[in-house]
């Protein structure tokens, strides 16, 4: 088993305000993340795939398919874009480092044909970050 | 907000890098002077040396749909804070700091150390700990649990 790592970034915009809170509930959960008009990062995303390189090709997947997925599934969605607003995955969640991350584990998982996604990490900052894995034991061992 | 926070499919965790100096030498009593010098070269130099640490620290648990984290940073901040940064940062590990009185401080017992101190953290399961010592050298602990590594 190998893994295979690549990392992309990307530049976002987000809040954080759940409507269910009152105005005093948000601010004291949230902090300035509830500011009202938003903020940004940028993001840093690696992506980790595992497998057995082909015997061929010496290759667990070929690094431009993966490029080519990023590109389209993580880029074109949230690169430049207003999170809570524009990417409709989130909608309805708080768009905090974990919840980002998990929409971005379930846009790969079922793109990602050749090796098996392994982890995906977010970093907001480089000091805040969200790693998923496939939750039981096939995704600890790999 | 939506329930659609949850998969069930999906181990989430939540990593937070922390920042402290602090020196050390590595020096055990029950040896001789010359088995020290051997054994830890110039990190045996007898009035220490120090570093500037990065500590990661990893936990789990689930994402709460309301505020969609699994535990609030400054839960998570301040307890750190409270029971690593505060007693480690810009100290002497091996006259300031309990623990080390009677082991020898290298980076592994620090990860040891600091483990025990984090596992009681009530708002997430700790996973592990890393702890960079230089830029060259990291060491992690994920205590008694077998699959603390790699989700």
């Amino acid at each position: 088993m190998v893994l295979l790592t690549r990392k992309i970034e990307f530049a976002a915009s987000h809040l954080y305000n759940n409507p269910d809170f009152s105005p005093e509930e948000n601010r004291r959960i949230f902090g300035k993340c509830n500011n009202p008009h938003g903020h940004g990062h940028n993001y840093t995303l690696e992506v980790t795939v595992a497998g057995e390189p082909d015997p061929v090709t010496g290759m667990v997947l070929d690094l431009k398919d993966l490029k080519e997925i990023l590109e389209r599934e993580v880029m074109q969605r949230m690169d430049h874009r207003f999170l809570n607003y524009e990417v409709p995955e989130l909608a309805g969640q708080i768009p905090t480092c974990e919840n980002i991350a998990r929409v971005i584990w379930n846009l790969l998982d079922p793109k990602i044909k050749q090796g098996k996604l392994h982890r995906v990490r977010l970093y907001e900052t480089p000091d805040l970050f969200a790693d998923c894995y496939r939750n039981g034991s096939e995704g600890a061992k790999a | 907000m939506s329930p659609g926070a949850h998969n069930g499919a999906v181990k989430t965790e939540l990593g937070r890098r922390y920042h402290f100096a602090a020196s050390h030498r590595l020096h055990n009593p029950a040896l001789s002077e010359e088995e020290n010098w051997r054994l830890y070269g110039k990190c045996n130099n007898p009035y220490g040396h120090g570093h500037n640490y990065i500590l990661e620290v990893l936990v789990s648990g689930k994402v709460d749909p309301a505020t969609g984290m699994i535990a609030n940073l400054a839960d998570l901040d301040g307890f750190v804070e409270r029971e690593v940064l505060e007693p480690f940062d810009h100290k002497s590990l091996n006259e300031d700091v309990d623990a080390f009185r009677s082991t020898v401080p290298t980076t592994e017992n620090l990860c040891i150390e600091i483990f025990r101190r984090l596992k009681a953290f009530p708002k997430a399961q700790l996973e592990r700990v890393r702890v960079q010592e230089t830029s060259n050298n990291s060491f992690e602990y994920a205590g008694d649990n077998p699959e603390g590594f790699e989700g």
